[in-house]
C-alpha cells in the first residue's frame, strides 16, 4: 500500500515538476513526425497498435446488445486476415461491465470500466466510490477514473490526490487508469503537474482524455505525460502505463505515437501491458492499412465491420 | 498480454533517380556555361559512400577576371538601370523556381554535402527559397529602410560560401546583393558546388540578365583571385576565421566593403529551472544539427551543477534514438561528414579530448562501412582551459562543463575569442533578458537553438566576424550610404 | 608672474604624467612656447586600455537616460569653461571668430548626441517577424573598447565628434589626441572629469601617433578603431594590426568637424547587433500548440 502524502509533502513533490516549453515540445514532435515508418516496421507497428486498443463505447445510448457486438469485434477484428492479434481491452460504462465480462469470457481481453462519475467527475466522493465498487464487483479488470479537474484548477491538489489514492485502494488487483481530461487543463505545465500528482497517488496508467472534450490526445500532451512517466521510472524503477484517448483515429497517428513511446520511454513500453490507445474508429483504419500491405490494394470501408 | 517488442525502423531512402547529374560542369559566366580558361577540373565526391559525382571546372584568376568583367558589364548596362521593383520581380521569380525544384535541390544538397535529407528538405532548401522571397520584397523599399540616408548599390559583389549550408549560404548572400542592386560573382566551396550550379540554371530559367549572377567554381585559389580582383566592390565571406583574416588583410588599402561570417565556439547554458526535456532536445539541435558543421553550433554545453547529472543521463538516453547513417535515408539524424579531410580533423580533436583527460561518451551505433561518418560524441569532465573546449571542431562533438552561479557561467561563456551565438535555457523570463544582455554573442537563442529566418539578422561579435546577414540589417552589407 | 599649466594624460579618470616621463613642447604658429604636453608611450596605451575595459560594462549598464544626462552635463561644463578653450584655441592660432565657432559647435554636438542616447536603439533595433512561433528582436549593443585616433586638423571639434557617438552607445574609448594641438583635448578631459562621466569611459593620450597607434591597434582587448584622416602608411599599419582579433575598423575619409558629420550612422559604426529568440506559447486549448 502506498504511503499517503501530506499536503506539505505533496506541495514539495509538485514543486519538482519541471516546466514544459510548448514550442520545444512541438519541435520534438516534429522530429518524430518526420520519421518514415515503412515495410516490415510498419506491419509490425500496425499489429502492435491493434493489440494496444481499448475498444471503447461510452454513450448514453449504449445497450447490452451494442456492447456484445463490440466484444465480438474485440475478439475477431477481421477474421478474413489470418493471425491477427486481439485488442487489449473493451472499455465501457460500469453498468455494462457484467455484459462485457460475460461476452469476452476467457478470451484474455480485459474489461475496463470508466468510473467516478465519468466523464465530468462532478459527483460526491461517496458516489464515485460506489460507482467504482459497482464496476469492480461486476468484474472490471481495469478502472478508468476521471480526476476532479475543477478541484485541480482551483489548487486543491490534496483533494485530487486523496481521491485517486482512495480509488486506487478500492481497485486492489485491478489496474487503475487516471484520466486527466487534458482538454480542460489549458497548459502543458498543468499536464505535467497532474501527471506527477496522479503517479504519486498510485495511478497504474495515466490517460489523456475522456473522448468527450477537445482537444484530446494531442502529441504535445502525450509527450508531456510520457516525460513524467520517464522521470518517475528513472527515479524509482517503477513503470507506469500510458493511454492516449480521443482523436487518434488514423494508422499514421497511431504509428507516430508508438514511435514517440519508443524514443521517449524505450521499447519496454511497446506492449499492451504498458501502452493503450483509447479509441473506437482506430481499429478499422489499422486493419485497412494492414490489408493494404498484405494485398497491395487500397481498401474500402465496406469490407470492414462497423460495430 | 504481449511481451516486450523489438521494433526497428527500416531504412527509407529518398530516391536520387530523378537527379540527372552531368558528367562535367563548366563555369557559369555571363549567362553561359563556359569552359575554364584554366582547363582544369576537379572531382566532386559523395561523402556518403565516396562515389564520384561529377567533374567540376576549377576556375583560375583569368576565369575570375572574365566573371568580374561580365558582372561589371551587367551592372553598368542592365542591372543598375532597373528599378528596385523590377529587380524584386526577378528575385520573386527565382524564389518560385527554387520552390518548384525544392525536392531536386534537397536531394542534390544531400548527395553533394552529406547532410541528412530531412534537413535539406525541411530546413536548408525552404529557408533558401524564403530568403529570396524576403529580399525580393526589399528591392523597392531600400530608401525606406534607411531613413535620412541616401543609399545606392555598391557594384560587383564577390561572394565566397562554405560547404556546410551550400544553397542556404548562397541565398544569404545572393538575395540581398541582388535586391540592393549589385551583380554577383560567387565562388562556392569546392566540396559542394552542385546546388550553386543548379542555381545558375534557375537564373537562366528565370531570364535573369546575363552576367548578373556568375558562378566560378574552384578551390581557395579561385576565391583568393576573386578577393584580389581590383574591380570587385564588395567581398562577403562565410568560412573559417583563419581564412577570414587573410581576406581582411587582402582588402586593406582597397575600397572593398567587407563582411565576414566566421567560426564560433558557442555556449549553450542550461540553468536549473530550465524546461529540462526541451533543453536536452535543444542540446541535440545545437550540436548534432548538420553533423555539427554549423558555425553557431552550441559546442560548449554548460549545465548548472544541481541538474548536471540528470541532464547528462537524459542526453545519453536521447542519443540512443539518434540515427547515424546514409544521408538520403529519411530517418537519418546525423549524415555523412562533409569530407575526408574534415573527418580527420574531427577525429584528431576527439583524440585530443581523450589525451586531455576528458571522459568520452558515444552511443552504441554502427556506422556505414563506406563514406565519412562520425558518432555523436560527448565529452564530460572538460576543463575551460582544454583545447577541446576552446577550439572549433566543426563536428558532432560536444564538451560539457558544469557551473554553480550565473556570474560564473557568463564569465566562462564569454571567455572565448569567438562570439557568434549562445543558448540560454531557463523558465524565468527576467533571467533570459539579463543573460542575453551579458552574453557577448550576435545571436542568443533562449529556450531554443539553431533557429534561422530570413527576417532575423545573423552574425557575430569578436573573431566570429562582422556584419549581419538577414533582416533589414542584412541590407547594409550591400549598400553604399551617403548623408 | 603667470602660473603655467601642466598638461597631463587622462587615464581612468586621473590626470597622470606619462610613465615614460617625456614631454614635448607645444608652440604657437608665431613660435611662442605655450606649454608642454606629455609624450605618451606604449605603456600609457596599455594603462588606458585597461582603464577603458574596466569601465566599460558598468558604463554600458547605465540606463540610456542616465548616459544622456551625463553627456548633456558635458555640454554644460563645456559652456562654463568656454573661456579656457577660446584662449587655448587662440594661442594655437585661431582667430576669435573661428575659435568661438569651434567651441560653440562642440557644445552643440554634445547636446545633439546627449539627445541620441535613449533613441538610437529604437531606430537601429528591430522586432523581426520570423515564421516560427518565436519572438525575435534585434538590439544594438556597444562593441566595447574603441581606440580613437582623433582628428588632426581641429583641436576640439573633431575629437568631440568622434568620442561622443562612441560613448553615447556604451563604449569606452582610448583617444590619441591631435599631436600638434593636444591642449584642448586635455582641457576637454577636465570637462569630463567635472561632469559625472565615470573614470575610464574616456581616456586621452597625447604624443606621437606613430608611437602609440601600433600598440593601440594591435591590442587584443580593443574591440574597434575609429580613425580620422591620418598618414596613409599609419592607417594601413593600424588596419593590418587590427586583424589579429578582428577589430572593427572605421576609417573616416573626411574629418568629422564639419557640420554634417553627425548622426545615427556614426553611432551605428560602433554598435553590434544582437538578435534574441524566444518561444511564443500558443494560448488557448483549441490551438495547435496544445
Amino acid at each position: 500500500m502506498l504511503e499517503n502524502l501530506s499536503t506539505p509533502e505533496l506541495s514539495s513533490l509538485l514543486a519538482l515538476s519541471p516546466s514544459i516549453d510548448q514550442i520545444g515540445t512541438q519541435e520534438r514532435i516534429a522530429r518524430i513526425q518526420a520519421r518514415s515508418i515503412k515495410g516490415a516496421a510498419k506491419i509490425q507497428g500496425l499489429r502492435m497498435a491493434l493489440s494496444m486498443i481499448d475498444l471503447t463505447t461510452l454513450e448514453g445510448k449504449d445497450t447490452p446488445a451494442k456492447v456484445r457486438q463490440l466484444c465480438f469485434k474485440a475478439q475477431h477484428l477481421h477474421d478474413q486476415a489470418a493471425d491477427l492479434p486481439t485488442v487489449a481491452a473493451v472499455c465501457v460504462y460500469p453498468t455494462m461491465v457484467g455484459v462485457a465480462k460475460k461476452a469476452l469470457g476467457n478470451s484474455g481481453i480485459k474489461v475496463a470500466s470508466v468510473s467516478t462519475a465519468f466523464p465530468s467527475g462532478q459527483a460526491p466522493f461517496e458516489i464515485k466510490k460506489l460507482d467504482t465498487l459497482y464496476a469492480l464487483e461486476n468484474g472490471a479488470d481495469e478502472i478508468d477514473m476521471v480526476v476532479s479537474r475543477g478541484r485541480f484548477l482551483s489548487g486543491d491538489y490534496q483533494f485530487v490526490y486523496d481521491e485517486i489514492a482512495a480509488i486506487k485502494e478500492l481497485c486492489r488487483m485491478s489496474r487503475l487508469k487516471v484520466i486527466f481530461e487534458t482538454g480542460e487543463l489549458d497548459s502543458l505545465d498543468q499536464v505535467r503537474k497532474i501527471s506527477d500528482l496522479a503517479i504519486a497517488a498510485g495511478a497504474d496508467f495515466i490517460k489523456t482524455s475522456t473522448g468527450k472534450i477537445q482537444p484530446a490526445a494531442t502529441f504535445p500532451v502525450v509527450l508531456t505525460m510520457l516525460g513524467a512517466i520517464k522521470d518517475h521510472f528513472d527515479k524509482t524503477g517503477q513503470m507506469i502505463g500510458m493511454k492516449p484517448a480521443g482523436g487518434i483515429s488514423s494508422s499514421k497517428l497511431a504509428l507516430q505515437h508508438l514511435l514517440l513511446v519508443k524514443e521517449v520511454l524505450g521499447e519496454a513500453w511497446l506492449s499492451n501491458e504498458w501502452y493503450r490507445f483509447g479509441a473506437s474508429s482506430l481499429a478499422n483504419d489499422l486493419l485497412m492499412q494492414y490489408q493494404k500491405h498484405l494485398t497491395g490494394k487500397y481498401q474500402s470501408a465496406s469490407y470492414f465491420s462497423i460495430d | 498480454m504481449m511481451s516486450q517488442t523489438n521494433w526497428k525502423l527500416e531504412p527509407s531512402l529518398e530516391s536520387a533517380a530523378q537527379i540527372q547529374l552531368q558528367a562535367q560542369y563548366e563555369l557559369f559566366i555571363d549567362g553561359k556555361w563556359q569552359k575554364p580558361l584554366s582547363k582544369n577540373y576537379f572531382n566532386s565526391v559523395n561523402p556518403a559512400d565516396e562515389s564520384h559525382l561529377a567533374k567540376i571546372a576549377w576556375g583560375n584568376a583569368e576565369d575570375v577576371d572574365l566573371a568580374v568583367l561580365a558582372a561589371r558589364r551587367a551592372y553598368d548596362t542592365v542591372w543598375s538601370k532597373l528599378s528596385g521593383a523590377e529587380r524584386g520581380k526577378y528575385l520573386f521569380r527565382i524564389a518560385r523556381l527554387m520552390q518548384e525544384k525544392a525536392k531536386e535541390l534537397a536531394i542534390l544538397e544531400t548527395l553533394d554535402g552529406g547532410k541528412p535529407i530531412r534537413e535539406s528538405r525541411d530546413i536548408d532548401i525552404p529557408l533558401a527559397c524564403n530568403h529570396f522571397f524576403y529580399y525580393a520584397g526589399w528591392a523597392d523599399k531600400l530608401q525606406e529602410a534607411f531613413a535620412g540616408q541616401q543609399v545606392s548599390a555598391l557594384g560587383v559583389a564577390g561572394q565566397i560560401t562554405p560547404w556546410n549550408f551550400p544553397l542556404l549560404m548562397l541565398a544569404w548572400k545572393v538575395a540581398p546583393a541582388l535586391a540592393c542592386g549589385n551583380t554577383v560573382v560567387l565562388k562556392p566551396a569546392e566540396t559542394t558546388s552542385l546546388t550553386a550550379l543548379k542555381f545558375a540554371e534557375i537564373c537562366q530559367e528565370a531570364g535573369l540578365p546575363a552576367g548578373v549572377v556568375n558562378i566560378v567554381t574552384g578551390y581557395g585559389d579561385t576565391g583568393a583571385a576573386l578577393v584580389a580582383h581590383p574591380d570587385v566592390d564588395k567581398i562577403a565571406f562565410t568560412g573559417s576565421t583563419a581564412v577570414g583574416k587573410h581576406i581582411q588583410k587582402a582588402c586593406i588599402g582597397t575600397s572593398k566593403k567587407l563582411t565576414l561570417e566566421l567560426g564560433g565556439k558557442s555556449a549553450n547554458i542550461i540553468l536549473e529551472d530550465a524546461p529540462i526535456d526541451q533543453a536536452v532536445e535543444g542540446v541535440i539541435n545545437s550540436i548534432f544539427f548538420n553533423q555539427g558543421h554549423v558555425c553557431c553550433a552550441g559546442s560548449r554545453l554548460f549545465v548548472q551543477e544541481s541538474i548536471a547529472e540528470r541532464v547528462l543521463e537524459k542526453l545519453k538516453f536521447r542519443l540512443q534514438s539518434i540515427y547515424v547513417g546514409h544521408p538520403l535515408d529519411k530517418n537519418t539524424d546525423i549524415g555523412a561528414i562533409n569530407s575526408k579531410k574534415q573527418l580527420e580533423t574531427i577525429e584528431r580533436y576527439i583524440s585530443l579530448g581523450l589525451a586531455e583527460g576528458a571522459e568520452i561518451y558515444q552511443p552504441d551505433c554502427t556506422l556505414p562501412s563506406k563514406g565519412f561518418y562520425c558518432k555523436p560524441t560527448l565529452f564530460t569532465d572538460v576543463a575551460q582551459s582544454a583545447r577541446i573546449a576552446q577550439e572549433e571542431v566543426f563536428g558532432p562533438v560536444l564538451t560539457i562543463q558544469t557551473f554553480r552561479t550565473m556570474e560564473e557561467v557568463v564569465q566562462k561563456a564569454n571567455n572565448s575569442p569567438y562570439g557568434l551565438a549562445a543558448g540560454v535555457w531557463t523558465d524565468k523570463g527576467a533571467r533570459i533578458f539579463g543573460l542575453s544582455q551579458q552574453l557577448k554573442a550576435g545571436v542568443v537563442w533562449a529556450n531554443t537553438y539553431n533557429k534561422f529566418d530570413p527576417a532575423s539578422p545573423f552574425g557575430g561579435y569578436k573573431e566570429s566576424g562582422f556584419g549581419r546577414e538577414g533582416g533589414r540589417h542584412g541590407l547594409s552589407a550591400y549598400l553604399k550610404f551617403s548623408n | 608672474m603667470e602660473i603655467l599649466k601642466t598638461y597631463k594624460l587622462y587615464i581612468g579618470g586621473q590626470f597622470t604624467r606619462t610613465e615614460s616621463g617625456r614631454s614635448y613642447a607645444i608652440v604657437s604658429p608665431s613660435g611662442q612656447h605655450i606649454a608642454n604636453a606629455c609624450q605618451g608611450s606604449k605603456k600609457d596605451v596599455r594603462n588606458a586600455v585597461q582603464a577603458a575595459r574596466k569601465a566599460q560594462s558598468s558604463w554600458a549598464g547605465k540606463s540610456a537616460f542616465n548616459r544622456s544626462q551625463i553627456i548633456y552635463r558635458i555640454a554644460e561644463m563645456l559652456e562654463a569653461r568656454k573661456g579656457q578653450f577660446l584662449e587655448e584655441l587662440q594661442a594655437l592660432g585661431s582667430d576669435l571668430k573661428s575659435a568661438t565657432q569651434e567651441v560653440e559647435s562642440s557644445i552643440d554636438r554634445c547636446v545633439y548626441y546627449a539627445g541620441w542616447a535613449d533613441k538610437f536603439q529604437t531606430l537601429l533595433g528591430s522586432v523581426n517577424p520570423v515564421a516560427s512561433s518565436h519572438f525575435n528582436f534585434s538590439v544594438p549593443e556597444a562593441m566595447g573598447v574603441v581606440g580613437v585616433v582623433a582628428c588632426q586638423q581641429t583641436a576640439l571639434m573633431g575629437l568631440v565628434s568622434q568620442v561622443l557617438p562612441a560613448i553615447i552607445g556604451g563604449n569606452t574609448v582610448v583617444v590619441i589626441a591631435n599631436n600638434q594641438l593636444p591642449l584642448c583635448a586635455i582641457s576637454f578631459a577636465e570637462v569630463l572629469a567635472t561632469s559625472d562621466v565615470p573614470g575610464g569611459v574616456v581616456n586621452i593620450l597625447t604624443g606621437e601617433i606613430s608611437e602609440m597607434l601600433p600598440t593601440l591597434s594591435s591590442h587584443m582587448d580593443v574591440n574597434a578603431l575609429s580613425i580620422a584622416p591620418i598618414e596613409a602608411k599609419l592607417q594601413q599599419m593600424a588596419q593590418e594590426e587590427a586583424i589579429d582579433n578582428l577589430k572593427r575598423v572605421r576609417i573616416f575619409a573626411e574629418p568629422l568637424y564639419t557640420e554634417n558629420a553627425q548622426g545615427l550612422p556614426y553611432i551605428a559604426d560602433f554598435q553590434e547587433i544582437k538578435t534574441t529568440w524566444h518561444p511564443v506559447e500558443q494560448i488557448a486549448g483549441g490551438a495547435g500548440g496544445y
